[in-house]
């Protein structure tokens, strides 16, 4: 393979992809101004709950989802440009994770599921993935059990932080028979509230729940059995590496958007503190940072979109959580400073960039995990070229 | 559908074509050091073997594609240079030293020179007949070009120069510079008192001394001007326009503005030539690319290098352009100086001890290539205004952040 991934500059953008950003950023906008994000933050109700019936209204919860099953059927890498516009305002939804869940029944569900199921995600109906048994990305063992004793499956295990679990209608969790990785579907109303401990997050956007499962019935036609499941698995990952690099974006948009904002407006000392280079290099950095940010982003969607997920899309995804998560760090760490006692406080914006920041990086591997799957691509395959 | 690497037939056939000729065409190894950049040509000989070898590819029709035929150019879409340009970096061909030719004051001689100056200058550069240089900066003012105090003054049909100019890049060997002179030392606005040149360096009372770089080597000029005579018709646009055409050239300087003839000004260094330099050092013991710290900043350089080239390819594409316009280009030029003097930095540290080796001695890891390459690489973050400048600029005008 020597320096293909070097040389793969696959990067493109068609009219339907650009009018998907154009009103993903015309809709985050109209968002931003009703400033619906900060009424949400401590409310019981986990998402703004019109703004995801708004979302479903456009057509987003379908955009990945085969045409015959209600979708748009366009690829994967189109729900980039979405996840950038809201990480830009700071909007969250059950959004990725529902796209996630789709590509899971897509990739690997029987006709049955993918007609039983595919058709409510894409009418809005969120779903949630509850990959985790533990807090550690790299972890390879699936500790949750699905057993089968007196010809009933049952599931054993516990699953901490999964994403979206509140507002999801749909779980589908990550189990393992005799070693082997399946999925198990289950309905909402198939958990008590017992198994069900809503999470308390470090970025009030976002809302998730840790599960207990203790022996939960599950029926046959709600496990996902495929001989490709253990390749999906890292699928599953490396989408929700780039849907979080998206997100983070946009986010770090957003950041650099209101540094910039106090820079223009801000005095001390008699002069714009925008003025003083201790402040303006550090933010060109930011921006200098942001524009590669979103070069290796549309890249990685770009890579996503061809049909199945290669070396390259790997290398693609991986690179570009890696830049966001410490491009997004990085900006909201100096967005706090820069705002100087302003900063301190949780009335100033740039408290929901750190917060964000803290979430993303956490998500879906930190940069530094994903750059050691790198160099296992990068450089350990060069000996064997 | 826009893309960024679709290639029609026609362009395909003709990158092979460029490829082909490259091949067979490509100058042996000289026996001799050749620079990496148009800043470091520092000898007679290195001079006469890069001279030869831009004639040749301007004679082959893969220079100045894109400039007016009438002028000795190809008169072709610019699409064919890039091409032939991205073709000769794969080659790994020497330069194209006349850069200040090619990249700066040709361009600017297109867009906004007369008949008469496109007829007089533009073949010349392309032919590598008439080298160009720069007096822009002066030893008391490097960046700040706007307090230039080297004097020109009206003198019949002539304008007597007299001043110092530095860092001339090819100074003693160029027939001809783009120079900016003070005109009026009165003007109300210190910008509006300097007028720009295409100046013969030829005439008498100029005098060019080589300076010594951090390398040891040679590459540019300490360039005086006492009473030297430049004839009124070689001033370009009128008087009190000097900083706004001058503004202009460090537009293509920057990379913000297309136009440049083409050919390699800077050999690019690639992680794939750190990789294979690294393959053969150890580190505790064991290969230096098996060392988890190293492997994880290699991996940094990596993505960076990812991300500069796809920053290229996405210039190209204005519906992901659409949130800072025309920051990219700046942007990338800065990160692309500044990380190429990091990858150096870092391969010199890679070599362990034997970092400490310098050129002239033989036992230097790829004779020294490295160090040298980082030492020169400063030309880059300082040349044509500093990281620091363009970090200004940047956020200047694209953010719109107040002056400093």
């Amino acid at each position: 393979m020597s320096n293909s991934f070097l040389n793969n500059l696959g990067l493109e953008f068609n009219d339907e992809q650009a009018m998907l950003l154009e009103s993903a950023q015309q809709f985050c906008a109209d968002i931003r101004s009703s400033g619906v994000v900060r009424d949400c933050l401590l409310a019981e109700q986990p998402y703004p709950g019109e703004v995801w019936q708004q979302m479903v209204e456009l057509g987003w919860s379908g955009v990945s989802i085969a045409e015959e099953f209600g979708g748009s059927g366009l690829g994967i890498g189109s729900l980039v440009p979405v996840l950038e516009a809201c990480g830009k305002v700071m909007l969250s939804s059950p959004l990725a994770s529902t796209a996630l869940a789709a590509h899971l029944l897509t990739r690997c569900g029987s006709k049955q599921q993918k007609k039983s199921y595919l058709p409510r995600l894409a009418s809005g109906e969120a779903a949630c993935l509850a990959l985790l048994d533990n807090h550690d990305w790299g972890a390879e063992e699936i500790v949750t059990q699905l057993i089968k004793a007196d010809d009933q499956w049952r599931l054993h295990g516990s699953k901490p932080l999964v994403m979206d679990a509140p507002l999801a209608r749909l779980l589908f969790v990550l189990a393992q028979h005799n070693g082997e990785a399946r999925f198990v579907i289950l309905e909402r109303s198939q958990l008590d509230d017992g198994q069900f401990a809503p999470d308390t997050l470090i970025d009030q956007t976002k809302r998730s729940a840790s599960l207990e499962f203790t022996g939960t019935d599950v029926s046959t036609a709600q496990i996902i059995s495929h001989s490709e499941l253990a390749g999906v698995l890292q699928e599953l990952h490396l989408l929700g590496a780039l849907f979080t690099a998206a997100e983070a974006t946009g986010s770090a948009a957003f950041t650099l958007d209101t540094t910039v904002e106090y820079l223009k407006t801000r005095k001390q000392f008699g002069r714009l503190i925008g003025s003083f280079q201790a402040l303006k290099h550090p933010v060109v950095d930011i921006l200098n940072d942001l524009n590669h940010c979103r070069s290796l982003l549309y890249h990685a969607a770009t890579l996503c979109n061809q049909q199945s997920l290669n070396n390259d899309a790997e290398v693609a995804c991986r690179m570009a959580k890696a830049l966001a998560s410490d491009t997004l760090v990085n900006a909201a760490d100096r967005a706090v400073q820069f705002h100087g006692a302003m900063g301190f406080t949780y009335e100033c914006d740039a408290q929901l960039a750190i917060r964000r920041a803290q979430w993303s990086q956490a998500m879906f591997g930190d940069a530094a995990h994903h750059r050691k799957r790198l160099a296992a691509l990068l450089l350990d395959a060069r000996h064997e070229a | 559908m826009t893309t960024a690497d679709t290639e029609t037939r026609e362009l395909q056939e003709f990158r092979r074509e460029v490829a082909d000729w490259l091949a067979a065409n490509k100058p042996e190894d000289p026996g001799f050091l050749l620079p990496q950049s148009f800043m470091e040509v520092g000898s007679e000989q290195v001079l006469d073997f890069l001279r030869e070898w831009q004639y040749k590819l301007w004679s082959a029709g893969y220079l100045g594609m894109a400039w007016p035929r009438e002028y000795g150019g190809g008169g072709r879409p610019a699409v064919y240079q890039t091409i032939a340009d991205a073709e000769m970096r794969k080659a790994r061909v020497p330069i194209c030293f006349n850069t200040i030719g090619l990249g700066w004051a040709g361009p600017l001689i297109i867009d906004i020179g007369s008949e008469e100056e496109k007829a007089r200058y533009l073949k010349g550069i392309l032919s590598a007949e008439d080298i160009w240089c720069q007096g822009f900066s002066e030893p008391d003012h490097g960046s700040d070009l706007g307090s230039a105090q080297t004097r020109a003054v009206r003198d019949g049909d002539d304008y007597l120069v007299n001043g110092t100019k530095i860092w001339t890049t090819l100074g003693n060997f160029a027939k001809y510079m783009i120079l900016l002179a003070r005109t009026d030392p009165n003007a109300e606005r210190r910008y509006d008192g300097l007028s720009y040149f295409l100046a013969p360096m030829t005439v008498p009372g100029i005098e060019t001394r080589p300076i010594q770089k951090i390398t040891g080597e040679y590459g540019f000029t300490e360039t005086f001007f006492t009473d030297a005579r430049i004839p009124a018709a070689c001033r370009m646009g009128e008087e009190g326009q000097g900083w706004k055409i001058a503004m202009r050239t460090l537009q293509y300087e920057r990379g913000a503005e297309a136009g440049a003839a083409g050919g390699i000004a800077i050999i690019p260094i690639s992680t794939q030539d750190l990789l294979a330099m690294a393959a053969d050092q150890q580190r505790d013991g064991q290969p230096v690319l098996q060392d988890p710290s190293s492997r994880d900043q290699l991996v940094q350089l990596m993505i960076e290098e990812k991300a500069i080239r796809l920053s290229d390819a996405r210039a190209d594409i204005p519906a992901l352009c659409t949130d800072y316009p025309f920051s990219l280009p700046l942007s990338n030029k800065l990160r692309t100086s500044e990380w190429s003097r990091r990858m150096r930095q870092y391969a010199v540290s890679l070599q362990g001890n034997a970092g400490s080796r310098y050129v002239g001695d033989a036992r230097a890891i790829e004779g020294g290539f490295w160090q040298r390459a980082y030492l020169n690489n400063f030309s880059v973050t300082i040349g044509g205004g500093t990281s620091q400048i363009q970090a200004n600029i940047v956020g200047e005008h694209i953010l719109g952040l107040p002056k400093s």
